[in-house]
Formats: structure tokens, C-alpha cells, sequence
């Protein structure tokens, strides 16, 4: 298990870093936190021939907020977003999902862009990102686009990132006034990816919810958003009727993979778990 | 008192400093490193091996396959003399024209880095011929199932019975029977230090040097000798820290078998240590059983009858030397084994399949005896209306009975039972969690305890091997020397693997002679340099080897004695040795320091007379007579929750009550329970080692075979009662196996009191949240 044999440079500045990739492209990785892509080396399952170490680029340690935004710099560790207070006031979703991955030594290390690039379907922060519609900004020596999490996420650890991009930031609308964010899943053991988890963001109105974002994680191939169940509770009053109704909707509508020890079957089960479970949380706010 | 002291461990310091010096930490000159070219496939005939490819690659300096070590190493066969009826398979280093798991090794590749062999065996190509793989020890003994192994008719291994009175008339007349199918599946020891090996072949003199990660240094020193061919004194093995073993490390594995012929065809020292994934595929791995069990009650409760049904597999092979059949022996010899019953019918069988060699890991055989009993015994009292920690005390073997021999054939000295049980309700009150569990339940809140009673088959002496024709389990021998200053070297057998035996052995040589606990060095883990010994495994370092430095000690402080006598023209009856100085009994008068003693033994020898016996260096011996174990005992009581919904089990107390006899050292003992008991609860809740049908390991990785982490475990709580066993002087039994075999059976039975609402039972480990939910038909 030793990682095959590659080249490595650590780029001073970001326009450095755009050089070599766009030199070395498809034959060189971009390596963050290390977290993931020091497994895949090890395991042999893949096999760049440069490393390009981009953790020396201040440009993209930026935590910078705007009227409407956030926007955080793909270098952020999770460690750092777990600690400000910024994330825990202005982002409430993203800050209750960090203390859900991995364990403090990996929350030290790994990064937002890293785990973003990454694209497990199980990642907490690309259920988040997908939740409150975040765009990610895409920088090559070709310039720079901005990519909607929806389009970003293409599969299992598959996404729009070209060969020859970094992802240098994440722009996430700020939570509304009054609104509610609840980050949950269900993991065999603490800081593990999780079987199956939901992130949750909705503003309270007349008894019931609007602008519901409704994002999945562990459940598919991708994280993914429950459109209908989204709809069915933007559709009227929030009671225990309906949250039945929703809890039956998201398990239809969830196609989880094959998987011998956890059968689709079973994560189907979970998501219906999990929704009940916020929403009766949200019904716990409401009468408070 | 020395002896007893709660006194932590020599090595704790240096080892969570950093300092610790593993097999991976020691490089030596024009060294190279191995690498194997694993099977990819469970059962698959080798074809051609090309390896030009390979060793084209600058750095590569050698690949080897099965013909090319044939002058170097010998094949073997696991067999045991006690279970002549059991196949014996010829397994060598590598494998020679069938694969028989995925993960057997075909091919050695060398280089001058591990990177570098990984790069050759990647280019190492072989013509497989897939061959269908028995993967389930039932398809294994179907007719139509392929066999593994061409000089057998069929996959059966070993089948044996154990029958005592009537057991099938007891079930007839029975006023309940409980029954239950039983499935504990495949897992491993997965120790933090994964097998590590270097061995150095020095031509000249014929002499093979080995650095090995392991817990029988002279086992292995025997076994290297015979299947190398070498003179025995010509080897020697070294074991330097060990970080953990768990019994995974007193094993023969070919991997380190190939890397010693390999050092001996290049004449370069050769490295091979093993990485995770390697670790999982090729490990010895442990449990795998099918249970099918039944148990008879009266209407108030006594144990009528027991049957026990035990199929399980050896994977391909036996395991070397040992053999792989005492997991299923202990499962039939000790279940039930608390329990006063005098109808017992239990059958065996072993089959060969296409996974990983099954050996002995922690507890060989324990947790499955100890949770088949005790969860028939639940179901039993449920359907009774007994209350079932009452069905438990009438049916312990207590006082009374003792000594006594187990209807399975195990001889019990004297366990505590009853005493474990009454001090464990002290500590846990179940009527106040019974009002509490009522009380939450209806907040849909499910909690549930279950208790475990478990014998715990310690201080394994030499019989059972030595009748087995293996050079395992020796006597053991502690040799100790009297430096010039006074203080004490400690040549001891046991081996030290982070439990700490090295500490728990200093203290009985410095309690015994009456010397400050720094004065005593215990020097342990080399084969050239301390005396033959059987190692540390089978909870056997403290009873066996601790004996025998007491035996030791008492020698070497009578031979102070005697000098100090004859020097200050006193009776050495006068004499005792309290914190290294010679003191006069009666009136406790400081005569003389023993560094005096030491000074005038070793360098004015004339002045003693020449009929006292004056050795400073003592040699004593201790082995068990006509007796396999030493049994000790104990009760855990484990209290869970249950999300009903998820299926996720939180352990939340967990207490274990444990009889090991004299306790050298209660902090070592309390790890012992605790890192035992962890064990166990992975075994119950996380621990699998899963294959698609193909024969497929699916968990080679931590992120899918999951072990206990701290984040999970209850404090587990650790109460002792000590009945030393009277067959030696120290009177200490085991404490090694203790926490995992009660581990599994308290938690399934917590687990199914929690969810005994709702009429749902599961008897599947480890109990993983879709199995627990498909119990409760929750999906
Ligand atoms: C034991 C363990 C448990 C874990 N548990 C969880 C968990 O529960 N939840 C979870 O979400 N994650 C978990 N992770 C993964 C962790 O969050 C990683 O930090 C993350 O997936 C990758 O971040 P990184 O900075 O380490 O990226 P790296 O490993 O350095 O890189 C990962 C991939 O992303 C690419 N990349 C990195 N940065 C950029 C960038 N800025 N632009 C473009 N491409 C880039 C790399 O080229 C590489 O392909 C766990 C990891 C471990 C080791």
C-alpha cells in the first residue's frame, strides 16, 4: 500500500498553480488536505504523475462575507468552519453538518474544496452546499465560471471540474431571518460517512413552510434534492398529517443503491426516518 | 507488598512517547522488502507467472515463485494428534498450482523499497483459471460443492460429539424447550501494529536472525529451524515491541515464512510488513460459526438438557502449527459450561472454504459458547415467567460442586459464579432499571440489559499441545541474575505484547525477594537470550510464566539468605530481605544491603564457605501436571439503547465481574478486562469481515470493517473477586480472555430485552442496524 511513484510541486501563488495544471492537466492531481486523494494513492487507485500541492495558496483561505453571501475559500479546512462564528451565525446548516465528518484529526487536514472535488455521495458539506443552493467558482488559465451545486455534482466522486480547474471558492446565500436549518444523519459510529443524512432549510410561514430545500446524502450516487417531498411541504400547513405524508413521500422517492450490507431497502427506511424525525423538530419550534 | 500493587506499566512511558521500536522501526544494512502477488481470485488454478516485466524495473532484485523456494522451505500440515481424525492439507509458503483464498500469496517480489516490490508485483502477470468458489461452510458440505483440496472426498474437515447421559429424553420430557439458530460471522484481531517480519541469512555460519512481530519467539525459533532446515541454535528470534497480537501473533504465517527463504536464497535481509489490506485479506481470522442450539428447562427453571450444533470452517486450511479446530472444541466443551446439567449432546463440524485461515484470536471459541448458553437461557426464562438472572442462580454450579469436571470434559477447580453474580447486582440495581426501562419505553425510548455468565479456559500448560505433537506450549523457565550491584536481570519465556507481563513478572521476582521493583530488569522476547518458554498467549504469562519467576526468586533469596547467614554467623531462618536489605526477623535490624551480598558473591567468593550454595544466577522451572487449563469466571452485565428506528445499538454500561485468582497487578488486569470487553462489543456490534459470493473480501479497509472506537464505548466498569487456584503457589489464573467472552452474550441479550416489546429476537452477530431492522420488521 505505498502510493506509486509521482512528481510534486508546491505552487507559491494561485497563478502558479493555474500554470502547472494547465501544463500538466489530466496527468496531475491537486492535492488539499490530502485526506482522500492519500488513500486513493496508497490503494493504487490512482496513479497521477504530479502532485501539485496547493497549500500554500492564501488566495484561497478567504472567508469573506457579503450583503447577501458567503463565500469561502476552497482551502478552508473544516476545522476552521467548525470555528467561526461567522459560519455558525450567517450559515447554521453548514456549522451543525461539520461536527458530523470525521474526527478532529481529519477536520484539521481536510479542506471544503477537497471534499467538494472529492464528490463522495455521502459528504456532508456537497449535501449542504446542494441544500442551499451554493455556486462554485471554477478557475483555470482559461478563466473563471461559476457552477451551480446542481450541475456540479455529476456522480459518484464525479463532477464539473475540468482537468485543468481548482476549485477556489464556494458562494452560499446567507440564512434568512427566522429561518430553519437542520443537519442530520445516521452513521454506524461517530464521524463516520454516513448510511443516510438530509440537510434542511426552510422559513417558517402561516403554520407552515416556504423556500423548503430538502437535500439527501449517502442515498444515491450523488447528493441529491427531494423535489416532490420539497414541493409537498411547501404545499400547505406543517402538522403530523403531513409530516406522515412527507415521510411516505421521500421514501418513494429515493432509489438508493445496491449495497450487501446496507440494502437499499434499509437507507429507503432511513430517509423516512430522519425526515420525521426534523420535522418533528420544526413542530417542536413551532409551538415553542 | 509488591505482588497485588497497582504499578503501571514498564514500557506505557517510552511507548506513548513515540519511543516504542517496532519491526518497521528497524532497517538494516543492504536490507530489501517484500512484497506478494496476491490471488485476486477465492479459488482459482496458477498458470504461467511472467515475470520479465516485473524484473525489468530498476530496483527490482528478485522474483520468486512456489518452485523457486522449494530448496528453501519445507511445506507443512496442520494436524493435531488429539483430533487424528482431522484433515491435514499441505500448505506451503506460496502457493504451488491452486489458490485457495484471494489474498494467498503466488509470488515474492523483492526490491530495494516496498514502493518499489509493490511497482514489480503490480507487473507480475499469471495465467488464473478461475475455479468456483465455496464460500458458506453448508455449500461447503453439499455433495455437489467443489472440493478444495485434491486429496480429499469431500470439504469436511473434522466432525466430532460429545454425549453425555440422555439428552433426547430430557428434551422429550421437558416442560419447555428454548431454541434458537445462531449466526457469528467471520472477524479478525486487528491488532494496531499489523505482521511484520525481517530475517537476515548470514551463509558463512548457516545462521538465520529474525525480527518478528510476534508472541512465541521460541516457537518460531523451531519452527524456522525445522521447515528451513536449519540447526535450531543457528536461529534466532527476536521480538522487539509488539503492538498488540491478540493471538493473531502466534501463528505461523507464510508470508513471514516466504520473506525468511527468501533472505536465505538472496543472503539480504528481507522486510515484509504487512498493510491494512493485506492484513485483512491474508490475516488469521476467527468465529465464522453456525449454531444451531437447544436447551431444556423444568417448569421452574433447571436445566434439563442442552444440544449444541457447531458447523463451522478452517477457511483453506488448518492453521499452522496449531491447527484450527479449537474454536469449535471450546464452543462444545464450554457452552453451558456454568450451568449444572448432566444431559449434553454436542456435534462439530469443520469445513474447508475458499476464505482466510481461521486460528485462535482472543477467546478462541469463549463468545460463542458463552452467548449460545446464556441467550437460551433468556429465551428459556422468558417463556417461563421466570425472571432470569434467578433461573441463572439455581442452576451455577457453586461451592459444592467443586472441583468438578463439565459435562463437555472441562475440569473446574474452583470458580466463583454466584459470588460474581451477587457482586455484580451490587453494582448494577436491575429493579431500578427495570422502572426506568417501563418508563421510557413509553417515550419510545428502548433500553435493555442482559447478563452473561461465562468460564473463561486460562494458562493453557503443555498437554494439550504436547499430545498434539507440537512444540508449543513449553514449561516455562525464569532464569535470574544477580548483577554485582544488587539489582536483578529477569529471563523470562512470556512475551510482552502491551499488556504488560514484563511489569506483572517484575513484580513477583521483587515481591518474593524483597527488593525495590526498579532493582528488577525483565528482559523477554528473544529466543537466543531467554530461557525456552511457550510465550505469551492462552492467558497463560501470568499463571505459568509469573510461577515460575516466583519459584525463581524464592531460589535466588535463599541463596542470599544462605550467604548472608554464613556471613553474619546467624541462621538464614533469622533472615528476610525487606526492601533490599537483609533484616533480622525478630528484632528488624538492617544487617546488610543485598548489593553487599552481590559485591562479596561475585568478587570475594573465597570468603564463603564452599558448602553454601552461593548461585547468583538461578534457574527454576514450572509446568502444569495433568491439567489443560486453568479455568477462571465472571459475570457481565451490559445495558444498551436502541433506536428502534435506525437500528443503531448504543452500549451504555457495561460491567464485567471477573475471577482470575491472585491479581499481580489490578491495573493490568482492569486493561485486560476493558480492552478485552471492547473487543467483544466489536464482535457483537461492528466487527465483520464480509465476501461477495465470488469469494470477495468487501471490508478491506477500516472504512468498512469497523472497529470499536472510544466515541461509542461505555467506561466499562471492573469489579474483581479472587478464589486463587490452589495448583500453584502465586495461585494466578488468566485475565486475558475475560472481557470478549462475556461481551457478545451480554449484549445480544441487552439488546433483545430492548426490544422484546415488540416481539422480535435477533441471534445474528455482529448486529448491524439493517439486521436489527429486518428483526423488527422495520423495512
Ligand atoms: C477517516 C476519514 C473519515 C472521513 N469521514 C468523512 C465524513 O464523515 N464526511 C466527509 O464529508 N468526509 C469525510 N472524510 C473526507 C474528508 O472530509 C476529506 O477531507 C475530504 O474528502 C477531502 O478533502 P482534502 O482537502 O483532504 O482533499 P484531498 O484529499 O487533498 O483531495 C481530494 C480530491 O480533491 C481534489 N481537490 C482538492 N482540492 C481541490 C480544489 N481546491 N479544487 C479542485 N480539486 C481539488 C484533489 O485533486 C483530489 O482529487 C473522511 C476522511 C477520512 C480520512
Amino acid at each position: 500500500m505505498k502510493a506509486p511513484d509521482f512528481d510534486y510541486e508546491r505552487p507559491a501563488d494561485l497563478p502558479g498553480a493555474l500554470d502547472l495544471l494547465a501544463r500538466h492537466g489530466a496527468e496531475a492531481s491537486l492535492i488539499a488536505g490530502g485526506q482522500s486523494l492519500l488513500t486513493l494513492l496508497n490503494f493504487r487507485l490512482a496513479a497521477p504523475e504530479l502532485l501539485i500541492d496547493i497549500g500554500r495558496l492564501a488566495a484561497l483561505k478567504q472567508l469573506v462575507e457579503t450583503d447577501r453571501h458567503i463565500e469561502i475559500g476552497g482551502l478552508l479546512r473544516h476545522c476552521d468552519l467548525a470555528a467561526s462564528p461567522l459560519i455558525a451565525r450567517a450559515l447554521p446548516l453548514l456549522h451543525q453538518a461539520i461536527g458530523h465528518i470525521a474526527h478532529p484529526a481529519v477536520r484539521h487536514r481536510g479542506t471544503i474544496g477537497g471534499s467538494l472535488a472529492m464528490a463522495d455521495p455521502a459528504a456532508e458539506l456537497a449535501a449542504c452546499c446542494l441544500a442551499l443552493d451554493g455556486q462554485f467558482s471554477l478557475l483555470s488559465t482559461r478563466g473563471q465560471r461559476w457552477v451551480a451545486a446542481g450541475d456540479f455534482f455529476q456522480g459518484i466522486y464525479a463532477t464539473a471540474l475540468a482537468p485543468d480547474e481548482i476549485l477556489t471558492a464556494v458562494r452560499l446565500p446567507k440564512g434568512e431571518p427566522g429561518g430553519i436549518s437542520i443537519f442530520d444523519e445516521v452513521a454506524r459510529r461517530r464521524g463516520d460517512f454516513a448510511l443516510a443524512g438530509l440537510a434542511f432549510a426552510a422559513t417558517p410561514q402561516a403554520g407552515g413552510l416556504k423556500g423548503v430545500r430538502l437535500a439527501l446524502l449517502g442515498v444515491a450516487d450523488r447528493p441529491i434534492l427531494a423535489r416532490d417531498t420539497m414541493a409537498l411541504l411547501e404545499s400547505g400547513p406543517l402538522n403530523q398529517a403531513r409530516v406522515e405524508q412527507a415521510a411516505a413521500r421521500i421514501v418513494g422517492e429515493v432509489d438508493p443503491p445496491e449495497d450487501p450490507a446496507y440494502p437499499p431497502a434499509y437507507r429507503r427506511h432511513l430517509v423516512g426516518v430522519l425526515l420525521r424525525r426534523t420535522l418533528q423538530r420544526v413542530l417542536m419550534a413551532f409551538s415553542a | 507488598m509488591t505482588i497485588g500493587a497497582e504499578v503501571p506499566r514498564d514500557r506505557a512511558k517510552r511507548l506513548l512517547s513515540g519511543r516504542g521500536r517496532y519491526v518497521d522501526d528497524i532497517n538494516l544494512p543492504r536490507m530489501l522488502h517484500l512484497a506478494l502477488v496476491r490471488s485476486p481470485h477465492a479459488h482459482a488454478r496458477i498458470g504461467a507467472i511472467d515475470r520479465a516485466d516485473a524484473l525489468a524495473l530498476p530496483g527490482i532484485v528478485a522474483v520468486l515463485t512456489a518452485a523457486d523456494l522449494e530448496t528453501a522451505v519445507s511445506s507443512w500440515r496442520a494436524a493435531h494428534k488429539l483430533f487424528p481424525g482431522m484433515a491435514a492439507p499441505e500448505q506451503s509458503a506460496l502457493a504451488r498450482d491452486v489458490v485457495r483464498w484471494q489474498g494467498e500469496a503466488v509470488a515474492a517480489v523483492l526490491g530495494e523499497s516496498r514502493a518499489v516490490a509493490e511497482d514489480g508485483a503490480e507487473r507480475v502477470s499469471v495465467d488464473w483459471r478461475e475455479l468456483p468458489a465455496v464460500m458458506d461452510a453448508n455449500q461447503a458440505l453439499a455433495p455437489e460443492a467443489a472440493v478444495l483440496h485434491g486429496d480429499m472426498a469431500n470439504n469436511l474437515a473434522f466432525a466430532a460429539e460429545i454425549t453425555a447421559g440422555d439428552a433426547e429424553a430430557a428434551f422429550r420430557a421437558a416442560a419447555h424447550v428454548a431454541e434458537e439458530h445462531f449466526r457469528f460471522h467471520r472477524h479478525s484481531g486487528v491488532s494496531l501494529e499489523p505482521r511484520g517480519i525481517i530475517a537476515e541469512f548470514e551463509p558463512g555460519e548457516s545462521r538465520l536472525t529474525v525480527h518478528q512481530s510476534h508472541q512465541t519467539p521460541h516457537q518460531q525459533q523451531d519452527l524456522y529451524a525445522r521447515l528451513l532446515g536449519l540447526p535450531e541454535h543457528k536461529v534466532r528470534v527476536i521480538c522487539p515491541d509488539v503492538g498488540g497480537a491478540f493471538g493473531l501473533k502466534h501463528h505461523l504465517m507464510a508470508d513471514e515464512l516466504v520473506a525468511c527463504a527468501a533472505a536465505r536464497l538472496l543472503c539480504r535481509p528481507v522486510k515484509y510488513i504487512a498493510d491494512r489490506l493485506e492484513s485483512f485479506l491474508s490475516d488469521v481470522h476467527c468465529r465464522d460459526h453456525e449454531v444451531h442450539a437447544r436447551m431444556a428447562f423444568s417448569p421452574t427453571g433447571e436445566i434439563l438438557a442442552l444440544q449444541v450444533d457447531d458447523l463451522f470452517n478452517a477457511g483453506a486450511y488448518g492453521q499452522y502449527p496449531r491447527s484450527s479446530i479449537a474454536e469449535g472444541n471450546q464452543i462444545i466443551r464450554l457452552t453451558g459450561a456454568p450451568y449444572r446439567h448432566a444431559n449434553y449432546q454436542a456435534n462439530l463440524r469443520m469445513a474447508f472454504l475458499n476464505k482466510s485461515i481461521l486460528g485462535h484470536i482472543r477467546s478462541v471459541g469463549h463468545p460463542i459458547a458463552c452467548a449460545v448458553a446464556e441467550r437460551l437461557i433468556d429465551l428459556g426464562a422468558s417463556r417461563l415467567g421466570l425472571d432470569p438472572i434467578a433461573v441463572r442462580r439455581r442452576n451455577y454450579l457453586n461451592e459444592a460442586d467443586f472441583p468438578t469436571t463439565s459435562v463437555g470434559g472441562v475440569e473446574f477447580e474452583n470458580l466463583s459464579f454466584t459470588a460474581c453474580l451477587d457482586k455484580a447486582l451490587e453494582i448494577i440495581d436491575v429493579a431500578q432499571f427495570r422502572q426506568e426501562q417501563a418508563e421510557l419505553r413509553t417515550r419510545n425510548v428502548h433500553r435493555g440489559i442482559g447478563v452473561a455468565t461465562f468460564v473463561e479456559l486460562t494458562a493453557i500448560g503443555p498437554e494439550y499441545y504436547g499430545e498434539g505433537g507440537q512444540h508449543i506450549s513449553a514449561q516455562e523457565t525464569c532464569l535470574l541474575r544477580l548483577e554485582a550491584s544488587g539489582a536483578v536481570r529477569c529471563y523470562t519465556g512470556a512475551t510482552d505484547q502491551g499488556q504488560g507481563i514484563d511489569t506483572g513478572i517484575q513484580q513477583v521476582v521483587a515481591g518474593v525477594l524483597g527488593v525495590p521493583l526498579s532493582e528488577v530488569e525483565v528482559i523477554s522476547g528473544d529466543s537466543a537470550l531467554c530461557p525456552m518458554g511457550g510465550g505469551s498467549w492462552g492467558s497463560r504469562g501470568a499463571a505459568l510464566a509469573g510461577e515460575a519467576a516466583l519459584r525463581a526468586a524464592a531460589t535466588l533469596r535463599q541463596n542470599i539468605l544462605a550467604i548472608a547467614a554464613s556471613l553474619l554467623q546467624k541462621n538464614a531462618t533469622e533472615l528476610t530481605i525487606e526492601q533490599g536489605m537483609v533484616v533480622d526477623i525478630a528484632t528488624t535490624y538492617a544487617h546488610m544491603a543485598v548489593s553487599e551480598i552481590s559485591r562479596i558473591g561475585h568478587f570475594q567468593p573465597y570468603s564463603i564457605p564452599g558448602d553454601v550454595t552461593a548461585d547468583l544466577t538461578v534457574v527454576e522451572r514450572y509446568a502444569t501436571r495433568g491439567r489443560l487449563f486453568l479455568a477462571g469466571n465472571g459475570v457481565q452485565i451490559a445495558i444498551v439503547e436502541v433506536d428502534v428506528d435506525t437500528g443503531i445499538v448504543r452500549p451504555l454500561r457495561h460491567l464485567v465481574v471477573h475471577d482470575c485468582g491472585r491479581i499481580l497487578n489490578p491495573l493490568l488486569v482492569r486493561e485486560q478486562i476493558r480492552g478485552g470487553a471492547v473487543q467483544g462489543i466489536g464482535a457483537a456490534l461492528y466487527e465483520e469481515l464480509r465476501y461477495d459470493p465470488a469469494g470477495q473480501l468487501l471490508t478491506g479497509s477500516f472504512a468498512d470493517y469497523l472497529v470499536p472506537m472510544a466515541g461509542e464505548m461505555p467506561d466499562i466498569e471492573v469489579a474483581h473477586i479472587e478464589t486463587p487456584t490452589e495448583t500453584s503457589v502465586l495461585g494466578a489464573k488468566g485475565a486475558g480472555e475475560a472481557g470478549t467472552a462475556g461481551a457478545v452474550g451480554a449484549i445480544l441479550n441487552a439488546v433483545n430485552d430492548a426490544i422484546s416489546p415488540f416481539a422480535a429476537s435477533i441471534a445474528e452477530v455482529p448486529i448491524t442496524p439493517a439486521r436489527l431492522l429486518r428483526a423488527l420488521g422495520r423495512f
